[in-house]
């Protein structure tokens, strides 16, 4: 029920919003089309996916303290032929963060992260049909997740 | 929603295009309590993303709870000054949202 009025709130908006409205419904249609379902089973997870060899290829950017755990700035770059780039923060209760996919995923994504606690930011690349992997530890002093 | 809730820059250099995108979005975990009511807030986050530059696909990405509120995000991917941009996000509660710009 709630979502059925948050559909109709969003609903009435890009209506009022006219054009722009058509052309986010447009959009709608874009992603889903594109792409293939969302793969719940591995955000639900509470333990990491193969994480393959540890890899020269592969670099993780975080910083080694994290003031705030809420907001973790990551950058993995790499220099392999990518099916896809997962990030994972190994100590959170689902430790999958993100998957990155396509040509932008090729050489250097950037995004920033929730971390519960101190652990692991680990960027698994899968390339060649194996996961690759390179970590980086990060401290958290105070816990991302809004305790 | 009618208010603008993606910024998108994009800048090519040597045939490479270096995107950054910053979201407007709560992404919430669902697992945050609020103390005043005693009840969890609900799972709201951004699941999909997608962007193109000049038509073809440039970036997807699944994402999940874990990714900060008002997400930021920057990758490199190929392209020309000229180009269009678009970037598109879909959450779990059906929304969507997306904006374009042009490649500088």
């Amino acid at each position: 029920m709630n979502t059925d009025m948050k559909r109709r709130v969003f609903l009435k908006g890009s209506l009022a919003a006219g054009t722009v409205g058509v052309a986010v419904s447009a959009g709608l249609l874009a992603p889903q089309a594109v792409m293939a379902a969302w793969p719940k089973a591995e955000f639900e997870a509470k333990k990491m996916g193969d994480l393959g060899a540890a890899s020269g290829d592969i670099n993780v950017k975080a910083p080694d303290i994290a003031e705030n755990g809420a907001v973790v700035p990551v950058t993995v770059t790499h220099s392999m032929n990518a099916d896809s780039v997962a990030i994972y923060a190994s100590a959170n209760g689902t430790p999958l963060v993100a998957q990155f996919m396509g040509p932008g995923a090729q050489s250097s994504v950037s995004t920033r992260i929730k971390m519960g606690k101190t652990g692991d930011v680990i960027a698994v690349v899968k390339s060649g049909g194996k996961m690759h992997h390179a970590k980086k530890s990060v401290k958290v002093t105070i816990g991302g997740c809004g305790g | 929603m009618a208010k603008k809730s993606i910024k998108v820059r994009a800048k090519e250099k040597g045939g490479v295009v270096t995107v950054k995108a910053l979201m407007n979005h709560p992404m919430e975990t669902g697992l945050r309590k609020n103390k005043k009511t005693g009840k969890m807030f609900p799972a709201h986050y951004i699941t999909e993303v997608t962007a193109t530059i000049g038509g073809a696909n440039a970036l997807s990405a699944n994402w999940a709870g874990g990714i900060s509120k008002n997400p930021y995000l920057a990758f490199d991917a190929p392209g020309k000054k000229g180009d269009e941009i678009t970037l598109s996000w879909t959450d779990n509660q059906g929304n969507s949202e997306s904006a374009t710009a042009k490649v500088k």
